[in-house]
């Protein structure tokens, strides 16, 4: 066996109730930085603390504790949503997982999580190849919810959808954000979006963090080739954006 | 075998579209048995060289076209009428052998998956070879001698190594790149691509769009590049169709559409974007706009009866709920299927 570095190095915190954006281009170790945030990788060297305590030096028992506070939505609802599984059975399965509450409490979270996602209670018992890809990716982000985490990682999570309906979820995602207290690692390529709705911006290449700032002052002035090759590459960017910086 | 053979080449104009498309009905036969139109009234025409950038979301019916003019619809998709001339040939009534010679040789497809759509036990250098063979009387030396130069003209470094390997050995750059040599193997006129950057980083997504832009120069290809980023349309299709529940809503040259749509769904669609980079901090965290509602997906439309896209348009007016527009010509090259421009016409 040959062991691969996936990520090298990576210093960041996130503030409660913010959001920073982790860019960078295919490979770069974003998703690897996802799972090990949520518990789901081992880190071989290297802390990482969530909310005051060190999540490195606990046991997997313990992990298995705080894990509710952490969650996450995936790219394509599609594969991430057991098919056979309909919207309410979905968005209450973590619940009866962690084994809280009785039946009907949970079956009431879940429809309040699915209105307030945006789907209307009679929908609650149609399986996800009945929705759309936007409404799937609503059952998604209602069940990463339903646990009342404190910190949402959002892989990709609007890259899959079509524009008119990135816009929607986007702005459903703020809502939440704010009314909910949330705090979000926002991991895309999409650098647009990225500057929208982060307060902070991540940029990695090669599994390791290579510029990071406040949202505006990454996009404004790059610092580093990796994100001047990003800004380039974003789809519709005036070239405006990477002349020097009057200073 | 002589390229070309089965098609009556006399009877090609050559100042005849490349591509004619007229009045094409596509329906699907859910399990139920119920009947749904994916598309109706589709028509356009593309000249040799040219790029067509067709515009649509999930369920627009943008797939079901790309589909639809190779006859390569899945078992419950039917075309119900219409007619597709390509290089003078009539691919709606060709028959299967004169359709198989066309696909691959003169008319190439590219799939929306580049991991789906390579075979993962056949060595690449083998698969772009295969489509050589099936078109050309070459010998294998031969074959396999031109499979090396197509790879050749889509990765400048690393050919062999790539010529070598099974796709899983690949990146999703470069198995967009492997499709792309499949389908210019035997030198086609024209390329349907099916969202051929959908599953890329914007950096690859870049460098697949450049290589397109060659290659269209040194082929003089025409291309149909299907999309639902308008983003990806500028500054490389020559014109766009828009397309809202399998109706073309909207079409002209790029630059018109997408700087200056007419038709309110295409409006909506280009405001819902995220704002350019370089803006967004004037509107960070606020709401993006949005269009109110859900796509009713072309399934669930009826024909005829109203403006598909009015239950969520902000412009509706009377009409749009008793009828179906139709195309109103707003100049020479820009036309827009909607009521509110129809004292535009005369």
């Amino acid at each position: 066996m040959r062991e691969v570095l996936a990520l090298a190095g990576v210093t960041f915190s996130i503030f409660s109730r913010t959001t920073l954006a982790v860019v960078g281009p295919s490979g770069s170790g974003k998703s690897t930085l996802a799972s090990c945030l949520a518990c789901l990788e081992p880190v071989s060297s290297g802390k990482i603390w969530f909310a005051q305590t060190e999540v490195t030096a606990m046991d997997a028992g313990q992990q298995c504790a705080i894990r509710p506070s952490i969650q996450m939505v995936f790219q394509d609802p599609a594969s991430s949503l057991n098919p056979r599984m309909s919207a309410l059975e979905l968005v209450s399965e973590p619940l009866k997982i962690q084994d809280r509450f009785d039946k009907r409490e949970r079956s009431d979270r879940a429809y309040d999580l699915l209105e307030r996602v945006g789907l209307p209670r009679e929908k609650a018992a149609q399986r996800p190849d009945e929705f759309s890809g936007g409404q799937r990716q609503r059952i998604a982000i209602a069940r990463a919810l339903v646990l009342e985490p404190k910190l949402v990682i959002l892989d990709e999570a609007l890259s899959a959808l079509d524009c008119s309906v990135q816009a929607q979820v986007a702005n459903l995602l703020m809502d939440l954000q704010a009314s909910l207290g949330l705090t979000y690692l926002f991991i895309t390529h999409d650098l647009a979006m990225a500057a929208h709705l982060a307060d902070e911006i991540a940029v990695m290449e090669r599994g390791r963090i290579v510029e990071t700032g406040a949202a505006r002052s990454v996009v404004d002035s790059p610092q580093h080739a990796v994100t001047r090759r990003l800004l380039l590459a974003a789809p519709g960017v005036r070239n405006s954006a990477l002349e020097p910086q009057a200073v | 075998m002589v390229t070309g053979a089965g098609r009556d080449l006399s009877r090609f104009d050559p100042m005849a579209p490349l591509l004619d498309v007229q009045n094409l009905h596509v329906s699907y036969t859910a399990r139920t048995g119920q009947c749904s139109t994916a598309l109706a009234n589709v028509s356009f025409a593309l000249q040799p060289g040219e790029t067509l950038g067709v515009l649509g979301e999930s369920g627009s019916g943008k797939s079901t076209l790309a589909a639809a003019l190779l006859r390569l619809l899945p078992g419950n998709g039917r075309i119900e009428r219409g007619a597709v001339h390509f290089e003078g040939q009539d691919l709606l009534r060709a028959a299967p052998r004169e359709l198989e010679k066309t696909r691959g040789d003169r008319l190439a497809l590219i799939f929306q998956e580049p991991s789906l759509a390579l075979h993962p036990a056949i060595r690449v250098a083998e698969q772009i070879g295969d489509v050589i063979a099936a078109h050309k009387s070459l010998g294998r030396r031969a074959v396999r001698e031109q499979a090396r130069q197509i790879l050749a003209a889509v990765f400048s470094t690393e050919t062999d190594r790539i010529a070598n390997s099974y796709p899983h050995q690949l990146s999703g750059g470069q198995r967009a790149r492997v499709l792309i040599a499949q389908a210019i193997s035997c030198e086609p006129s024209l390329i349907v691509a099916d969202e051929p950057t959908a599953s890329l980083d914007p950096e690859t997504q870049q460098e697949i769009l450049s290589l397109f832009w060659d290659l269209r120069q040194k082929f003089n290809l025409s291309m149909i590049w299907i999309t639902h980023n308008p983003l990806l349309l500028e500054g490389f299709a020559d014109r766009v169709l828009v397309l809202y529940a399998g109706r073309v809503v909207e079409t002209g040259p790029a630059s018109n559409v997408l700087s200056s749509p007419r038709h309110p769904y295409t409006q909506a669609l280009l405001r819902c974007l995220p704002p350019r980079i370089e803006d967004s901090f004037a509107n960070h965290k606020e709401y993006l706009p949005v269009i109110p509602g859900e796509t009713l997906g072309s399934l669930a439309a009826s024909e005829g009866c109203h403006c598909l896209f009015e239950p969520r348009c902000v412009e509706r007016m009377a009409i749009c709920a008793e009828r179906e527009p139709e195309m109103v010509q707003l100049s020479s090259t820009h036309g827009a299927s909607c009521f509110k421009h129809v004292d535009e016409w005369t």
